[in-house]
């Protein structure tokens, strides 16, 4: 008897706890639907969401590390078995997690969310919530562990290992397009953010020179003080932002820092060109500490900023536009809310990373879980954060800000007018207002996200420091945060882009492999850098604004990377001869191939042309075979680049379609000749050499 | 001490961020794995790290 007593005194000790925290979580979220009806204070969702990470932490990735995997602490890992103090280097955790981190979180976490927010806040926490703790946690665990315990490999080489060259090369091209698409839609949410604003242009300009200052620092001056460096960096962008509006308010000067999103087009191309050329240390690497750092500290202080202001929610938890028919991007709940939202709630991308140089720094097989599930709740818990900062605007502003501009017209009076129409009351007063305390001279239809946000920070940040009079400083500082890091995705996806394509074109011609090749170099970046530049003009040149085109592209890309990394997941399962627990992977990415494959079908095949391609090509191909010009096109050749486009997209969609449907058909063969194995017949290392 | 400490942690955590490992720990394992060869020193070993990690393998950052 006193063996059971103890027993149940231990066991309750043990979950009492959480059993505790499991009520605080219910509480806020019982506080929030109380309080339905009026406006809900954003603390609520922000404790009811980090009360779901901590019982999913202890208790689900608990079970994957321990039952399901079976983590085993005495295995070595590739930074023990490798250990070169340069690449394989075994790392204390909570640093490695740092790492990680830094290399996971970017712009994606940030935008869709704010996207999202056209539906109501519900919606996108119901799906940040339960997609990170079953999907996409779930994925950059298993990603990390099955690299790890493959020497580190990459995730092409991985697939290739698992589940044969032919998955291997399909998994390559799908991530060479998803790349490009990702670039242009990142350059498209810059260009939205500095369209006709001299002073973000201005600022993010700026980066520029001192970027190259910082370079030829840490080159020659102090060789490899980072941490010196980037505090000089960071005053040196404090002071551009100051100067910024300056530069807004001499006309002079603001004439040379405004430009219109074609030419703010042709410039990222431009830049992205010379840019992925130059060595590394001068421009990339300098940039890199500025937008890793800034981005951290951003995040950190939107954190503080949310807890001590304790804003409310003024966003409905659902609006109208749960039906399909909103302003922002097109399409209904399911299946776009779920492509709408990647990152943050699962994102392929984050495959690329799990078994990039992380796996390679792990000290011990037990750590996998913090890393791998840990910083994925992290990441999503920046989402939830830019999805409360998206809710507590105005509604009317967040709509005036969102919609497209074929829409809304240009003046304050038009716009008001239209989102009032809408159903969110707002005057022209109020618009022009908004504008004029951020330092801008319109903020409609700034479309992207970016801009949304960076207003939503300025009206924290000033909330904590400076109060109305800091405005346009916080929400310069927020674009700049953004583009900052923004451009460096590019940068360096540009650069990645062309290794991955001189790698695919030395197939064919082996000279152009040679990576020390000036030509060879310069003609895998032109390569890359058009094919993101076509997509990025497209989206720039679209009178709806771009993002209702290629957000989708990226979401359902994006997605699918991951349904593929969990189907990659499943078959290692099925290898390891614990098919009866895959079910922790399968499900999920059954769940991502149902929710990409109706939104890749849709955009394809929709009747509807605000959502299908095909049919919107139709409808532009019959207006221009009876000589008639639809808008936004202005001539019979606009009409005839529209038309292509859409072509172009469909292409795509089918192309992703198509790299998701082989890749389920080897994995379900992977599995079933899994099965049919007697013993386990994955290709690990052995756990002791 | 404890103070030193701290301030080492955050900046061997802001390198980790950055992707640069830690350069004593690299001066150990070549003193403890190789004690023939003559390790780089801290100008080498940060522009080898710097190129190692944006050569392009890896894949950059996140969306």
């Amino acid at each position: 008897m006193p063996d059971r007593r103890n027993r149940a005194i231990e066991l309750l000790r043990r979950h009492l706890p959480w059993a505790v925290l499991a009520g605080v979580g219910a509480l806020a979220a019982g506080g929030m639907a109380a309080e339905r009806g009026e406006h809900v204070n954003a603390l609520w969702l922000v404790v009811a969401a980090v009360s779901v990470y901590l019982i999913a932490y202890r208790y689900y990735s608990r079970y994957l590390a321990s039952t399901v995997l079976g983590l085993d602490p005495a295995r070595l890992t590739p930074a023990v078995r490798h250990a070169d103090g340069l690449d394989f280097v075994p790392t204390d955790r909570t640093v490695l997690f740092g790492h990680h981190f830094a290399a996971i979180a970017g712009a994606g976490p940030l935008v869709g969310p704010v996207l999202a927010a056209q539906m109501g806040y519900l919606p996108g926490t119901l799906w940040l919530l339960a997609g990170v703790v079953f999907a996409g946690a779930v994925q950059d665990f298993l990603v990390l562990f099955i690299s790890m315990r493959r020497d580190g490999r990459s995730f092409g080489e991985l697939i290739r290992l698992e589940m044969g060259p032919l998955a291997g090369t399909i998994a390559l091209v799908g991530a060479f397009m998803i790349m490009v698409i990702i670039l242009a839609v990142l350059a498209l949410i810059v260009v939205r953010a500095l369209a006709d604003s001299p002073w973000g242009m201005f600022t993010v300009a700026a980066t520029v020179p001192l970027a190259i200052l910082m370079g030829i620092y840490t080159r020659w001056i102090r060789p490899g003080r980072v941490g010196e460096v980037s505090i000089l960096g960071l005053v040196g962008l404090m002071l551009a932002i100051v100067y910024g509006q300056t530069v807004a308010q001499t006309p002079a000067l603001a004439g040379l820092f405004t430009f219109t999103a074609v030419q703010l087009c042709w410039i990222l191309i431009g830049y992205g060109a010379v840019a992925a050329m130059l060595p590394v240390w001068l421009l990339l690497a300098p940039r890199d500490y500025l937008s890793t750092f800034l981005k951290i500290g951003a995040i950190i202080a939107l954190a503080f900023g949310i807890a001590i202001m304790q804003p409310e929610l003024r966003m409905p938890a659902f609006t109208q536009f749960v039906d399909g028919s909103g302003p922002v991007w097109s399409g209904s709940l399911f299946p776009f809310l779920f492509i709408t939202i990647a990152c943050g709630a699962v994102s392929g991308f984050h495959a690329l990373i799990a078994s990039g140089t992380t796996p390679k720094l792990i000290a011990s097989e037990a750590d996998a879980r913090f890393i791998g599930y840990g910083a994925m709740l992290a990441e999503s818990f920046v989402a939830i954060m830019a999805l409360v900062a998206a809710s507590i605007l105005d509604p009317g502003i967040y709509f005036t800000m969102n919609a497209p501009a074929a829409l809304l017209g240009t003046s304050p009076e038009t716009a008001a007018a239209a989102v009032t129409a809408m159903g969110f009351p707002i005057d022209a007063a109020t618009i022009a207002g908004t504008a004029k305390d951020v330092g801008e001279n319109s903020i409609i239809s700034r479309t992207g996200g970016a801009p949304t946000l960076a207003v939503a920070m300025a009206q924290i940040f000033s909330h904590l420091i400076g109060g109305k009079a800091m405005m346009a400083f916080w929400y310069h500082f927020a674009i700049l945060f953004e583009a900052l890091f923004i451009l460096t995705a590019v940068d360096a996806g540009t650069r990645a882009g062309r290794f991955m394509l001189q790698d695919l074109l030395g197939l064919a011609v082996p000279r152009l492999k040679d990576t020390k090749s000036l030509p060879a170099n310069a003609l895998a970046t032109l390569l890359c850098v058009s094919a993101w530049g076509f997509f990025l003009y497209q989206g720039v040149t679209d009178p709806l604004g771009g993002v209702n085109t290629l957000w989708p592209l990226f979401g359902i890309s994006n997605q699918m990377l991951a349904a593929v990394a969990l189907m990659l997941g499943t078959v290692v399962l099925f290898r390891m001869k614990r098919q009866k627990m895959a079910w922790v992977a399968a499900v999920p990415a059954a769940w991502l191939i149902l929710c990409t494959g109706t939104a890749g079908l849709l955009k394809l095949l929709s009747p509807d042309p605000r959502l299908g391609f095909v049919a919107h090509a139709m409808k532009f191909r019959d207006a221009a075979a009876m000589g008639e010009v639809l808008a936004p096109a202005k001539s019979l050749s606009d009409m005839h680049r529209i038309i292509f486009n859409d072509l172009v997209d469909a292409a795509l969609c089918l192309l992703f379609l198509a790299v998701v449907a082989s890749i389920l058909l080897l994995a379900i063969r992977a599995c079933l000749d899994a099965r049919r194995n007697e013993k386990p017949s994955i290709q690990e290392l052995p756990a002791m050499v | 001490m404890s103070w030193m400490r701290s301030f080492r942690y955050i900046r061997r955590l802001c390198h980790a961020m950055v992707g640069l490992p830690s350069y004593p720990a690299y001066l150990e394992h070549m003193a403890a794995k190789h004690p023939d060869c003559a390790p780089m020193d801290y100008q080498t070993f940060f522009r080898d790290r710097q190129n190692a990690r944006y050569q392009g393998k890896g894949g950059g950052r996140c969306c």
